[in-house]
């Protein structure tokens, strides 16, 4: 078993969440333009989670989308090929701000392929970007726009995120990798 | 979700879990053709390589348009133009073509087995469009799809295969396929194309179209293969329609909410009425558009890397 360290619990977790929302409240003045787009899978359920909050805070409904980055992705012949689900953008992303909503910014190579993805379906006014956890080691010139929690990390570590959409308690967690 | 393949080379040696792999992705694909931009660049760089030694159009052409979707070069070769012509064999056209740096070879062939031949020396990924009588699996894939899309479910299902069996490498797939997915698979046609072994493969044989029709949630109808006929094997196309034609007569005692396929190109007259194909139980139309998703599904998945799948962030 690698040892394990608890980052955020539930309780955390919504904290963050409602945070995220009102610094989104805040920057984006005109809610009218505002919608979610979530990276599958932890992003849609974070994106649905915020897009609540949001609604509550501007008192009208905001959109939220979910999104598949697997055709968009830099690295298909180099890992199996991934589990594909589908993407819903159930209104125009055109002239929106779009925010994209991921759970774990690593790399930053899923939010590039999500930015391709995305364009290839409109031309938002502008995107940025809402993560619950930013672990560092960015390969790209990508920051996040709205971060929970700030976590540093060694490259072999792993960030775990447990939803209570699948069942569980909400829970983010930081892995040891395995002596070998 | 699995799928650890370099090559499409046959449906039996598929598992369900794999199947339902396709099916799955292809319906992530099967949006992209809806959007305004019906391009994404999953296979941008890569060749892909028609190979196309028995003359095909719509398999050809949804192959090639899947490929473009995805962003890849597209390179079409039939036989009819080319050096087999000149005597070149099979194993040395495709090395060839692997020699142009060819990513992916999708291939029909007459004879059965050809695909898997390429396969067992090639580095490039294969892809059977149909060889001889044996499979054709990207056709029985969108089968699937179309059923799932339309009943929302397979298990349990009763599909009958009506027509020219013997010959029919769509009527082999179809049968592996939708029988490991769960469903009722019965068999009907003239007694010389739909011989009784064909229950081996777990599947009913029945004579009485009458009773093949009449509890059929999905009615498959396949052509007469004139061109894989050696001999003929009934005596008249007048015959075969009075007797297993999908008649408006026959059509009218079929179940309300039943579902006419045909995996083309359809003889209107001969095994189905045109007042059936073009009737609102028909997804002919529907079973070519979902053709194109499950294509691109399926090359999008032979180009995946190996190895445990990788959950970057």
């Amino acid at each position: 078993m690698a040892e394990s360290t608890l980052i955020l619990d539930a309780k955390a977790v919504e904290r963050a969440l409602v945070r995220i929302a009102h610094e989104i409240a805040e920057r984006n003045v005109s809610s009218a333009e505002v919608a979610l787009v979530g990276v599958h899978r932890g992003g849609v359920y974070l994106a649905r989670r915020l897009g609540t909050i949001l609604g509550g805070i501007w008192a009208q409904p905001v959109p939220v989308g979910s999104l598949d980055v697997g055709m968009h992705r830099d690295d298909p012949d180099r890992r199996m090929a991934p589990t594909m689900r589908p993407t819903e953008i159930p209104f125009d992303v055109t002239g929106k701000t779009v925010i994209l909503v991921d759970d774990v910014l690593f790399s930053g190579r899923t939010v590039r392929a999500a930015l391709d993805a995305l364009t290839d379906l409109g031309r938002p006014k502008r995107i940025q970007l809402a993560v619950l956890v930013d672990r560092g080691h960015r390969e790209l010139p990508i920051k996040a726009d709205f971060v929970g929690k700030n976590v540093p990390t060694s490259q072999q570590e792993r960030v775990r995120v447990l939803f209570r959409e699948e069942g569980w308690l909400d829970e983010v967690t930081l892995e040891k990798a395995p002596l070998v | 979700m699995s799928w650890n393949r370099k090559d499409l080379l046959d449906i039996q040696s598929l598992s369900a879990d794999e199947i339902v792999t396709v099916l799955d992705t292809a319906r992530a694909f099967k949006a992209v053709g809806e959007r305004a931009i019906k391009k994404v660049p999953a296979l941008r760089g890569k060749t892909v390589v028609n190979l196309f030694i028995e003359p095909s159009t719509r398999t050809r052409i949804s192959f090639e348009l899947a490929a473009q979707r995805l962003t890849a070069d597209v390179v079409n070769f039939s036989a009819e133009a080319s050096s087999l012509k000149k005597g070149e064999t099979l194993k040395d056209t495709a090395r060839n073509l692997e020699a142009l740096n060819a990513d992916v070879i999708v291939m029909r062939h007459s004879a059965s087995g050809a695909p898997h031949f390429l396969a067992r020396f090639l580095h490039a990924r294969v892809i059977n469009a149909g060889d001889g009588a044996h499979e054709h699996p990207t056709q029985a894939l969108l089968d699937a799809f179309t059923i799932r899309e339309k009943k929302g479910k397979i298990a349990g299902l009763n599909v009958t295969i009506l027509g020219d069996i013997l010959y029919s490498r769509v009527a082999r797939s179809n049968i592996w396929a939708l029988t490991k997915l769960g469903a009722n698979v019965t068999l009907c046609g003239p007694p010389t194309l739909v011989p009784k072994v064909f229950e081996k493969m777990g599947c009913r044989v029945t004579y009485d179209v009458d009773e093949a029709i009449e509890q059929a949630d999905i009615i498959n109808l396949l052509r007469i293969q004139h061109e894989r006929q050696r001999k003929t094997m009934f005596p008249s196309i007048g015959e075969y329609t009075s007797l297993f034609g999908l008649t408006a007569e026959r059509f009218a005692r079929t179940k309300p909410e039943v579902l006419i396929m045909h995996p083309g190109p359809i003889n209107r007259g001969v095994e189905i009425d045109s007042q059936v194909a073009d009737s609102s139980r028909s997804v002919i139309l529907d079973q070519v558009t979902n053709g194109l998703a499950v294509r691109m599904a399926v090359l999008f998945l032979v180009n995946g890397g190996k190895g445990p799948q990788e959950v970057a962030a």
